[in-house]
Formats: C-alpha cells, structure tokens, sequence
C-alpha cells in the first residue's frame, strides 16, 4: 500500500479542474472580477475630491469679493452651481446635497476692506464627510491669498505685508469636530444591510433550486407572488432586527446623533430593505447554486461599499463612476441615514433619494418577474 | 367507457439543447385506471408527466388533465393532481409532521389537521412524525413523499418512479394502497421499472427515445408486437446461449437468471430453431407466451436499431 499515490493525486486535480471550469459563474468570477474591479475602483476612487458644488451669497459685488469667487474657481475645488439670496435657502441646500459649500459674501466687503476694517468672509460647509469637506478647506488660505495678490497691488497695496485685508470664517456644518465614526457609522447601516439582505434572500431561494424541493412547491397551486413574499418577508423582520441593534449600539457606542424625521427614516427604510430583498430574488434567477449566489451576492456588494460614497467621497469620482454610482441602492440610502440622522433632514430633503430608489426598485422588480419561472424550462 | 379520459394528450413534444426528448407523444388514461409507464434510462417518462402536471410547457402538442388545458390551466390541473418526483423534493430540515402540514396549507386543505392526522395514521409514518425528513431511510422518503402527494385528495396522481429503492414488502403495500386508491375513482399514472408492477396496471404505455412505441393491456402487448418465445433451463446453458446469437433467424435471446427466453417474428423458423436445438443438447425446451420483459427488450433493440445516434447496442 502506497502512502501517497500520484495518480490518485492527479484524478482529484483533473476532477476539480474541469468542475471549475463547468461552473461558469466561479470561473467568471476568478478571472474577470480582479480585472474589472483594478480598474473601475482604480480609477474612481480618489480622495482629493475636486468640484466640490458650492452656492454663492453675495450681498457685494466689488472687484475683491469677484477676486476671490474667480480664484475659487480657478482652484478646480470649487464649482459655482448657483447663488442664493439667504441664509435659509443656502442651509437648505446643504441639507438636502445640492451644495457642499456655500460662500457669504457680506454686505459693503469692499468697502470695509478699502477702509481696512478686516471684514470676514463666511464659508458654510458640510462636513458630515469630513474627507470631502477636508481638502477644499484646507486649500482656502492659498486661493484667498492668491486673490489678495492680484486684486490688492496697485493703488490699493498700502495693506501690503501688514496682516490680510479681510478674513476667511469657515463654519463647518453637521460634524464640527470631524469625526470619522459620526461620517462612517451611518452609511454602515446601508452597506450592512444590503449585504445580509441580498445574501439571505438569494440563497434562501436558490436551496430549493439546488436541493429539488422547488419541483414539489410549484407542483402546488402556488402563485410566484406568494412564495416570492413568503419567502423576503421573515427577512424583512431579520432586517428590522438589525437595524434597530445597529441604530442603539450606535447610539450607546458612537453616540451617533438622530436628529432628523424617524417617519421619514422609516419610509425609507422599508423601501431600501424591499429593494434590497427583490434584488437577492433577481440574484437567484441568475445562478445555480447557493455558492454562485455567494459570489454574485459578494460581487454586488464592493461597489456598494467603494463607490455609493461610504468609504470614498462621491464628489471626487469621476463622471462615469458618479453615473455608475447612483444605479447603486447603497448610494441613495447612505445620503437618506446621513441627512436623517447628522443634519436633521425630513421627508422633503430626501425626496430625490427616495426617487431614485424608486426607479432602481421598478427596474429590479421587472427584470425579477420576468425571469422567475414558474415552471421548470 | 363512455367517460371522459382524465389525461388526453397530443403531439406533446420537449426539445432540450435542440434535441427531441419527447417526440410528438400520445396517451389517453381512463378515469379510475392504473396506467403503467414504462421506458429506458433518460427516455422521457419524467419530462412528459411534468408536461401533463404543468410543470414544463411543451415545445409543440396540447392536451388536457381532468378536463384542464395543460398550457392554459396548470394552476387547476395542480389542485387536483398529486405529483410524486422521482427525486425527493421535500424538505430535509422539516420533520414528516412538518412537511405534511407545509404541503397541506399549500392546497389550501380546509381541514388541515384532520388530513395530516390521517396521512400520520399510517403505521410506520406515525413513528416517525417528529423525524426531521433527511434523516429518514429512502425507502421511508418514498412513503412520506406519496402520503404528501395525495394529501390534498387529488383526483390524478402522477407517480414517478414511486417504488426506486423500495424493499419488497414495502413495494407490495405500495401497489395495495395505489390499487384501493383506484379502486375509489382515483386515476394513476405510474412510471416504474418493475415488470411486476407492470402488469398489475390496467394499461401500459412503452416510450423509448422520447417516442411512444406501443401501448395496450399487458398481456396483449406481446401479442400486438406478433413475437413468439420458447423458454429453455437446463445444463450448459451458458454455451447454448452464445451458439443462439449467433442464430440469425432469431430476433433476441435473453436470459433470465439461468433461463433464456428465446424470442423470433417468425414462428416457423423459430420453431425449427427449437427443434433443430432441443434434438443436439440436454436442455429443456418450452413453448410459452412472451413476457412483457421480452417485449420491451425487443421493442428497445428495434427502435435503437434506426433512432437512436447514441444507443449501446448490447444483448
Ligand atoms: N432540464 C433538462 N435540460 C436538458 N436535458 C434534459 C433536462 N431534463 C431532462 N433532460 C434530458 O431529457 C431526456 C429524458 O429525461 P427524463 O428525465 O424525462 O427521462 P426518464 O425517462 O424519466 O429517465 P429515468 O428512467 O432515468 O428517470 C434525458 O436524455 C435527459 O438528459
Ligand atoms: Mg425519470
């Protein structure tokens, strides 16, 4: 009797070999994901986020003010979307995502600079994401002085080399300090969910596939919308569960502000979840066998978590992977939590959100009812 | 009979990767009969009953179950059909108690306990009630998954391959249940590999190759296919079989243990053959009716001979 014998070796390679490449889904999922994923994540991802939308509020128009709004430009961090006419419809703005950024130029700065009383400049930013808010602000002191050289020499360099003509008050909105986990902790919720939930649902589904048992239940009178119900709804209560564990821990262990509307959290919520679990159906019309809804579960999931935003400011991607981004059910939910939760947000800040949610779910739900089959073809 | 037929198909056809699986398939079941079907390893027994129970659409024929339409009216067809799968199709991680109330509330049975309560009055089922199904011996699963098929009452029972892997006994109190269920006014259709269960059903259909070759009462069957046998035991059967095969006036030779069955279309030649042999050997020779067996081993040999791109040509 051999203790080891290579030909016996040799059959168990050869066998896994050609099972590996009978099961098309493991073997796409080998040698194409690494690549596809180098390069889309490669090239999205970038943590010097540039064109940072910025509204402006000018209640003076002089050659220094328009000095500084051409020198912000000019920096690439900014892009002017707009202007505002007050305090209120600027906040707003910050609130709901339109505007990052938005500058206040007081009423006479040109004048109060010419007397050289040292105005000041008000920039508002929101800082829920401190990394995307970070870079721009830090780059502030270099535009301004950029903006005094030009602006300033001439008739009016008598304030040259004494302390600045005016100055820059950055007011950092919904997370002053900066904080990474009160940014992070809120968009975890999304990417938590939309893991379990896929997972869950299309492996839940894809067993009965795999282990025959889906011949007798639709040898039964069963409609699709029935078992398809019977089967996301206990891991709508999974996903209720877990959420209100995550929104106390967060609380307890982060204290993770909530300060916005908990019904319009809620609306959202079970929109995001029902999305979540439709698309985990959508997995299982796709794949054969609970590991290859493992791996697709899987594979949705990175760009869940690299491109909605999550890990990576969402204003430093590319077009394309902003286009991209914004497919993902992840992305709307991490605004929704974030501007519930960290800047008190209602209903109507996240109808956008909400919106696009909406179209995601009828496009999911379509392709899903269509592929089911309540047959065996 | 003058009632009408509860299965009624025509033309039914399955294409799979572009090959005929089921070819332009026929059959009528009279109501309260035991209809046997039978056929070879992957000749389309279990892609036609999933046809009629409307599980699969068929690629070209139509046909209907209990009066339903097979295309249109699968959800009413399955209220009153008990499809039994070949391969076990309930829940492993569910107790049989479990998976019995599970298949009853899917009917929609109003008396749901009643009905499970009398599926568990079953001897050996009773048992084993709080047993999780994966755990169960095969031949328990084939008990548990035919008491789950006929739960609901159903009028049609489509029983595939019921008694694979079954012990005698327990392939005995199968056929009795089946018959007292037929004998109620329930029809069956049964798949089966077993010539004894064969000729207890009141018809047969014979499919190979996706195409029905003959059906008909057992006992007539032989007689429809005008095959003559002679049976021959005795010593040296082993060298008068290969000699035999050699003989060409003879359509097969088969052999049953330590008996061959000696089979031929022409009853003249076959005969000589007989003579010609049982004057040369010590072996006796008998003339009998052919078996059923015979038949179907014919029927295979022949339909292989100009169908089939990828029959073994073996006996
Ligand atoms: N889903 C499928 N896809 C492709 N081919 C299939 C499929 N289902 C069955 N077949 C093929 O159809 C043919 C008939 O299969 P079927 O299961 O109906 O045979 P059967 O008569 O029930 O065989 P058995 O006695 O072994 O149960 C086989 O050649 C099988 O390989
Ligand atoms: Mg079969």
């Amino acid at each position: 009797m051999t203790l080891f014998s290579v030909s016996r070796f040799v059959a168990v390679l050869m066998k896994e070999f050609i099972q590996m490449r009978r099961d098309r889904v493991t073997f796409a999922m080998m040698i194409g994901v690494p690549l596809m994923q180098l390069v889309l994540f490669g090239y999205a991802i970038n943590t010097d986020p540039r064109h940072m939308p910025t509204l402006l509020e000018m209640a003076d128009d002089g050659p220094v003010a328009r000095a500084v709004v051409a020198s912000m430009k000019t920096s690439d961090y900014f892009d002017f979307i707009g202007t505002v006419t007050s305090r209120a419809e600027g906040d707003r703005a910050l609130r709901d995502g339109t505007a990052s950024f938005v500058l206040v130029i007081p009423p006479n700065f040109h004048h109060d600079v010419v007397r050289g009383l040292r105005p000041s400049l008000l920039i508002s930013a929101d800082a829920s994401d401190p990394a995307a808010a970070g870079a721009a602000v830090a780059a502030l002191s270099g535009i301004v002085q950029t903006a005094i050289d030009q602006t300033l020499d001439g008739p009016l360099n008598f304030t040259a080399g004494a302390p600045p003509p005016f100055s820059v008050t950055v007011h950092r909105k919904f997370n002053p300090e900066g904080e990474t986990a009160i940014y992070v902790v809120p968009g975890l919720l999304g990417i938590i969910l939309s893991m379990t939930m896929i997972m869950i649902t299309a492996v839940a589904i894809v067993r009965e596939n795999e282990r025959g048992t889906m011949e007798a239940l639709i040898a039964t009178p069963a409609r699709p919308l029935e078992v398809m119900l019977g089967k996301i709804l206990p891991y709508v209560m999974v996903a209720y569960v877990q959420t209100l564990i995550f929104l106390v821990a967060a609380g307890l262990l982060f204290s993770i502000p909530f300060v916005g509307s908990a019904w319009a959290f809620f609306a959202a919520f079970n929109l995001f979840v029902l999305l979540n679990l439709a698309l985990g159906f959508l997995v299982s019309t796709l794949v054969r066998s609970q590991m290859q809804a493992m791996q697709i579960s899987f594979f949705l999931i990175l760009p869940s978590v690299l491109l909605s935003g999550f890990m990576f400011p969402f204003a430093g991607m590319p077009g394309w992977a902003q286009v991209l981004g914004n497919a993902i059910p992840a992305t709307h939910f991490l605004r929704i939590t974030r501007k519930i939760m960290l800047k008190g947000a209602g209903l109507a800040d996240i109808r956008g959100d909400i919106g696009a949610l909406m179209i995601i779910m009828a496009v999911v739900v379509l392709v899903a009812l269509r592929r089911y089959r309540q047959t065996l073809d | 009979m003058i009632d009408k037929p509860a299965i009624s198909v025509r033309g039914l056809t399955k294409i799979f990767d572009g090959r005929k699986v089921v070819d332009n398939f026929d059959m009528d079941v009279a109501p309260g009969t035991i209809h046997g079907f039978l056929g070879p390893n992957g000749s389309g027994k279990t892609t036609t009953i999933r046809m009629m129970c409307g599980l699969l659409t068929p690629d070209a024929g139509q046909g209907q179950c209990l009066g339903h339409d097979i295309r249109r009216d699968s959800q009413k067809i399955k209220q009153n059909v008990g499809y039994m799968t070949q391969r076990f199709s309930l829940y492993e991680d569910l107790t049989v108690r479990e998976n019995l109330d599970f298949i009853a509330r899917m009917f929609g049975m109003p008396d749901r306990r009643t009905v499970v309560a009398q599926a568990l009055a079953h001897p050996g089922l009773g048992e084993r009630a709080d047993q999780l199904a994966g755990t169960l011996s095969g031949g328990w699963k084939q008990r548990l998954a035919l008491a789950a098929c006929t739960i609901h009452r159903p009028r049609l029972l489509l029983l595939d391959e019921p008694t694979a892997g079954v012990d005698p006994k327990a392939r005995r109190d199968f056929w009795d249940e089946i018959r007292q269920l037929a004998a109620r006014g329930v029809t069956a259709l049964v798949s089966t590999h077993y010539m004894d269960e064969a000729v207890q059903c009141d018809m047969i259909a014979y499919i190979a190759f996706g195409r029905k070759l003959i059906s008909g009462r057992a006992q007539d069957i032989p007689a429809q296919l005008g095959l003559y046998s002679w049976r021959v035991d005795g010593t040296g059967i082993d060298a008068l079989e290969s000699k035999l095969r050699q003989d060409e006036r003879l359509a097969q030779v088969v052999r049953f243990g330590d008996v061959l069955h000696v089979s031929g279309t022409d009853e003249n030649a076959l005969d000589a053959v007989a003579e010609q042999n049982r004057k040369s050997g010590p072996q006796r020779w008998r003339r009998q009716a052919p078996t059923l067996e015979d038949a179907f081993i014919f029927l295979m040999e022949r339909s292989s001979d100009h169908s089939a791109p990828h029959s073994e040509s073996s006996r």
